[in-house]
């Protein structure tokens, strides 16, 4: 597998902080009770200010700006895990795919904190300090869910669900550590599974893309709002 | 209903920790997490202070029989004593002859 450009390592990750942040951003008004409505809004308001400055970066070497790369790609050019895609408003599901996103997420960015370009070091590095608080939130959610009669089945069922999805998450190499955590977390082999890859999209992602560009597109082009 | 938590927040270093508000949660880890997402996250906090309700001794039961007001810091109310002195003040000025 050929390593990716350096537009393209900025926009798989901008655009899965985007999409995530989108999809999360759903329980905004309807999570399971006020203060959790509150966290995971804050939590979804992070990404999508993770996404703002990786697009910026990306935006500078394409010459365009952090909107135009946001918001103006035909759906194909997207680069999101199709694990963020996935329209899932359904509490258990939602904590599968939020703690299965940050720890997959966690490892990528390990490995980007050290990398030689300091500017992609850097920025990783500042956004991983975010991250740890969606983690620590990711954390509590699945302990408290597998820690009830009525949670853990459903927490289960929705991570066996998901988990071919989040290995698509990561580059092949990193794949054997997600697994090595999210088995050590859950004390069980996970199913073998086929990593749904990036690149690939949910039939979701034409939707959220329709409804997340319906303002902009709305307004003649080089609108200043 | 899930434990609730009193949230004292201080703005700066130096000044007093003041009640922010109260959340609701259902253990001490979700508490911080969403005290840190409400009181925290736009830098309007430098610390907090979680404390479950239960842990608050209230007292609201004071009893004051002869009142005693005149043992307040703040004395006996000016407002009033103005008041009076004012009225007493009104009827002197109408006993004056050639006042309107």
């Amino acid at each position: 597998m050929s390593s990716p450009s350096r537009v393209d390592l900025l926009l798989d990750l901008a655009d899965d902080e985007l999409i995530l942040g989108w999809r999360n951003s759903e329980w905004t008004g309807i999570a399971p009770f006020l203060e959790e409505d509150v966290a995971f809004s804050s939590i979804a308001q992070n990404e999508i200010g993770h996404a703002r400055a990786l697009y910026e970066l990306a935006a500078r070497e394409l010459g365009t700006d952090a909107d135009s790369v946001a918001f103006d790609r035909p759906v194909a050019e997207y680069r999101s895990a199709p694990l963020v895609e996935l329209r899932r408003l359904e509490w258990a599901r939602t904590i599968a795919r939020h703690w299965l996103y940050e720890t997959a997420d966690a490892i990528r960015l390990e490995t980007l904190k050290s990398s030689d370009d300091a500017e992609l070091a850097g920025i990783t590095a500042k956004i991983d300090r975010e991250e740890v608080y969606h983690r620590i939130h990711a954390e509590m959610w699945v302990d408290r869910l597998l820690g009830s009669d009525e949670g853990r089945p459903r927490l289960e069922e929705a991570l066996d669900e998901l988990w071919p999805y989040a290995l698509g998450v990561l580059d092949d190499e990193l794949r054997p550590e997600l697994v090595t955590r999210v088995e050590a977390k859950l004390g069980r082999p996970l199913p073998d599974a086929d990593a749904v890859p990036r690149g690939e999209h949910e039939t979701e992602l034409a939707e959220l893309l329709e409804e997340m560009t319906s303002v902009r597109r709305s307004a003649p082009a080089g609108a200043r709002w | 209903m899930p434990p609730v938590y009193e949230v004292f927040r201080r703005e700066r270093p130096g000044a007093t920790m003041q009640h922010a508000g109260s959340i609701a949660a259902p253990d001490e880890r979700f508490a911080e997490i969403y005290a840190r997402e409400q009181y925290g996250r736009r830098g309007e906090s430098d610390a907090l202070w979680l404390v479950p309700r239960d842990a608050v001794q209230e007292i609201d039961d004071f009893v004051d029989e002869f009142d005693l007001k005149y043992r307040r810091v703040d004395g006996y109310s000016l407002k009033e004593r103005l008041k009076e002195a004012r009225e007493l003040a009104g009827s002197s000025r109408r006993d004056e002859p050639g006042t309107p």
